[in-house]
């Protein structure tokens, strides 16, 4: 199982070595979100008995761990098609599920290092949720195991930059504004909420805020994310085997 | 060391390998030379678990390439066609990772990178990142990454491809050195000059199929030991001789311009395929 820690070693120096840069770049979206939409809406939009910004954060810490740990994908293709090191990982003695879990956990950690980031921005602008919530963290790790495994899964299937990209775009963005983020999912038509559903964003979004917020969580959150990151997790571990060739 | 059982490799309605069969001996250089196009970068995509095969069998230090993958691969080094470095990471960080991909413990690893980096030349480029080294060092360092966890066998995959004649020829001393240490080297190259150099035995590879293997002076002399050649309606023409002196008393009775030289793995190849290597 050593194997995992040299491709989860990997990612982290690149990590560490593009954190300045990355954390800047991290720090854009959410905090356009917090300005546009926090001071847009004003403090006189409340949803739930909170205000909007405060609805926002756990809102958009769902969101950005979900892209964050997607975009590991981005990266083990530039790996695959741009700098053939995936090869380096293929012919060397480590197991499929080792690679996995390397890149998996890779993803995670990108994921967390962007939740804390809007942690920080949300406090710049007065907003301090319950962090000790070791359910909070939970349904964080969830969220991002979730899509860390996807993203790796599918960086095995895809065949060019041009089909991640496009596969961000048909999947992660549409979960981004769907999935419970900007707006509670209970105040759309009913057909919808039955859509939304199955989103496993609208379960994160849900799981995080109600962690966030120390109101009852929805345990059967929990569970689905659990199943659905398995279900991604074992299919990624498939594809790698499948990418030889 | 390597052996290698009527392999077979095809892509849809490509068949890239034709039923290879071949054995390399603990210790010995093996070249495989061929056109571009020919199966050689595939035969090693397999033997090293890159790509698998549709038929046939094959064994590193008696370790089946699939049904005992994990424990061939240990037994294997890898210096692709294409450098496949991290460009991002320093020299040493790159050796590192390939270090820790073999569970080299921390100690070890450490003073094998050092060697190695001392050896190929780049032991004051270990901070350095990749992406500043040049081509030649970036080659040289690739090779040094494979040596890393002390393979038995080195696959080196057109190792010099793309590089000017002076660092050719100091990879060359390179693979001669490490090849000294003993280890097993399978070459693949399409320079035939590299072959005849490194190479202890060579196989012809055309098409997928093998269609001889000896050692070069073998392979050579079946064509005889000399060469001349002459322009014959806008067509180089090549005439064989045993010996230097049948050369010169046929070059003796010719007023044209022609070119007297020794019999090289380019004649061997072509006298067997019709074609020629590059």
């Amino acid at each position: 199982m050593y194997g995992f820690f040299a491709v989860y070693y990997r990612e982290f120096l690149i990590l560490k070595r593009r954190f300045p840069k990355m954390m800047a770049s991290m720090s854009v979206s959410p905090l356009l979100y917090l300005i546009a939409f926090g001071y847009a809406m004003g403090k006189s939009v409340t949803i739930h008995g909170h205000t909007y910004m405060e609805f926002l954060v756990p809102g958009l810490v769902a969101m950005s761990s979900m892209t964050r740990a997607f975009a590991i994908g981005s990266e083990i293709n530039i790996s695959r098609f741009y700098w053939h090191i995936f090869e380096e990982f293929q012919a060397a003695p480590i197991s499929n599920i080792s690679y996995v879990i390397g890149e998996t956990l890779a993803g995670v950690t990108r994921a967390f290092f962007s939740v804390g980031i809007i942690l920080m921005l949300g406090l710049f602008f007065g907003i301090v949720l319950s962090y000790d919530n070791p359910l909070f963290w939970l349904a964080v790790f969830l969220n991002s195991f979730v899509f860390s495994s996807l993203a790796v899964g599918l960086a095995m299937v895809v065949k060019s930059h041009a089909d991640q990209a496009m596969l961000t775009n048909f999947v992660i963005t549409p979960m981004a504004f769907l999935g419970g983020t900007f707006f509670p999912v209970d105040r759309l038509p009913v057909w919808a909420q039955k859509i939304l559903f199955f989103l496993p964003l609208t379960h994160a979004s849900r799981a995080i805020r109600a962690a966030a917020f120390r109101t009852p969580v929805t345990y059967s959150s929990y569970v689905l994310l659990a199943i659905i990151g398995m279900l991604f997790f074992l299919g990624a571990i498939h594809c790698v085997n499948r990418a030889r060739d | 060391m390597i052996k290698v059982n009527n392999l077979k490799k095809s892509y849809k309605d490509v068949q890239a390998l034709n039923g290879v069969s071949f054995r390399v001996s603990a210790g010995e250089l093996f070249a495989y030379l061929g056109p571009n196009g020919a199966g050689k970068t595939t035969t090693v995509r397999i033997l090293t678990g890159l790509a698998k095969r549709s038929g046939g069998d094959a064994w590193i230090n008696g370790f089946h390439i699939e049904h005992e993958a994990l424990d061939a691969k240990r037994q294997c080094g890898v210096v692709p066609q294409t450098i496949n470095l991290d460009n991002e990471l320093t020299v040493f960080e790159n050796l590192t990772i390939h270090g820790l991909l073999f569970g080299m413990p921390a100690a070890k690893r450490t003073q094998k990178i050092r060697e190695l980096l001392d050896y190929v030349g780049l032991g004051d480029r270990e901070k350095t990142p990749v992406a500043r080294l040049s081509g030649g060092m970036k080659r040289r360092l690739t090779i040094a990454r494979a040596l890393v966890h002390s393979p038995r066998v080195l696959f080196l995959d057109e190792p010099t491809v793309g590089l000017d004649a002076g660092i050719r020829r100091r990879i060359w001393a390179l693979i001669k050195r490490v090849q000294k240490k003993g280890t097993t080297i399978f070459l693949t190259t399409h320079y035939i000059e590299e072959a005849e150099f490194l190479a202890q035995r060579v196989a012809f590879l055309d098409e997928g199929a093998i269609i001889a293997v000896d050692s070069p002076r073998a392979l050579m002399s079946r064509q005889g030991a000399w060469a001349i050649d002459r322009v014959v309606d806008d067509n180089v023409k090549t005439i064989y001789f045993k010996t230097k002196e049948a050369a010169r008393e046929y070059t003796a009775t010719q007023d044209e311009s022609f070119s007297f030289r020794r019999v090289n793995l380019e004649d061997a190849f072509l006298a067997l395929t019709g074609k020629k290597v590059k």
